[in-house]
């Protein structure tokens, strides 16, 4: 383009119509790859809970270790969800006042739930 | 400046081929599952929310999650939130591999598929062979 007097780096540093870079990518490749210990760790915990009373399951989701690492797969489980979801969007809903309702409410949900298992969390393991 | 006031011709535009006129195949398949399966768990957090908010609000509330989550339909809507996050799991091992550069040959890409099929229906087995297990049986 011979018209197009920008140079190629404050071309690149525009970062396109959408504003940014790669962090979304990058964001959530980070997030998957904590996701994986972190899964298996919660998927073992539930199937280890199976069958136990409520006394049980609060001693255990109180100790220290465990809070800290369902707090980690909170985190990383809501920002990859998020990103997820907010890529589902832009893919498929065309209409601006339903995407950005879709983007709202993709916000939204994540708070909440995040927000909620935090909370949670915190509150086995401070009281425990 | 000129007013174009000639409304161009209704007509059909021509269409480049698009996914129906292919056979569906399994790497096209597993690629749109993995994506069901991720907005799958993304409403299925909610289950994770009620479990843990549950738990940290008494025995009361806890015993009612442990009554749905056990009913029938309970024990369905987890078989199958089980299966979605192993298949996504296993998915995103094959997305890392392929960050790598790496397996993108038409023969790898269709035994990683079948790998990630395969090792998600077993896997989802095994945790639930378990589960049962711990709970003294069906």
């Amino acid at each position: 383009m011979m018209s197009d007097m920008r140079t190629p780096l404050s071309r690149v540093r525009g970062h396109g119509s959408a504003k940014t870079g790669t962090e979304k990518f990058w964001l959530q490749r980070l997030t998957a790859i904590a996701n994986v210990p972190l899964v298996i760790f919660a998927l073992a915990s539930v199937v280890a809970l199976v069958g136990a009373d409520y006394a049980t399951v609060q001693a255990y989701l109180s100790m220290p270790v465990v809070s800290i690492l369902f707090l980690l797969l909170i985190l990383s489980g809501v920002y990859h969800m998020r990103i997820g979801m907010s890529e589902i969007i832009e893919d498929y809903v065309n209409g601006e006042g339903m995407k950005l309702l879709s983007i709202i409410g993709n916000n939204f949900f994540a708070a909440v739930v995040g927000l909620a298992c935090i909370y949670a969390v915190l509150k086995l393991g401070l009281s425990g | 400046m000129a007013e174009t006031s000639v409304k161009a011709p209704v007509r059909a535009r021509p269409l480049s081929p698009h996914m129906g006129i292919y056979r569906p195949m399994l790497t096209m398949v597993m690629s749109i599952v993995h994506r069901i399966t991720g907005g799958a768990l993304y409403f299925g957090t909610l289950l994770l929310a009620w479990w843990l908010v549950a738990a940290a609000t008494g025995p009361e509330a806890y015993g009612v999650f442990m009554d749905v989550a056990t009913s029938w339909f309970g024990r369905l809507v987890l078989f199958g939130y089980t299966w979605a996050l192993i298949h996504h799991l296993l998915g995103g091992l094959r997305h890392f591999v392929w960050d790598m550069g790496k397996g993108f040959e038409l023969g790898a890409v269709e035994w990683m598929a079948r790998l990630t099929l395969a090792g998600s229906i077993i896997l989802t087995l095994v945790v639930w062979g378990l589960a049962y297990a711990m709970a003294g049986g069906l």
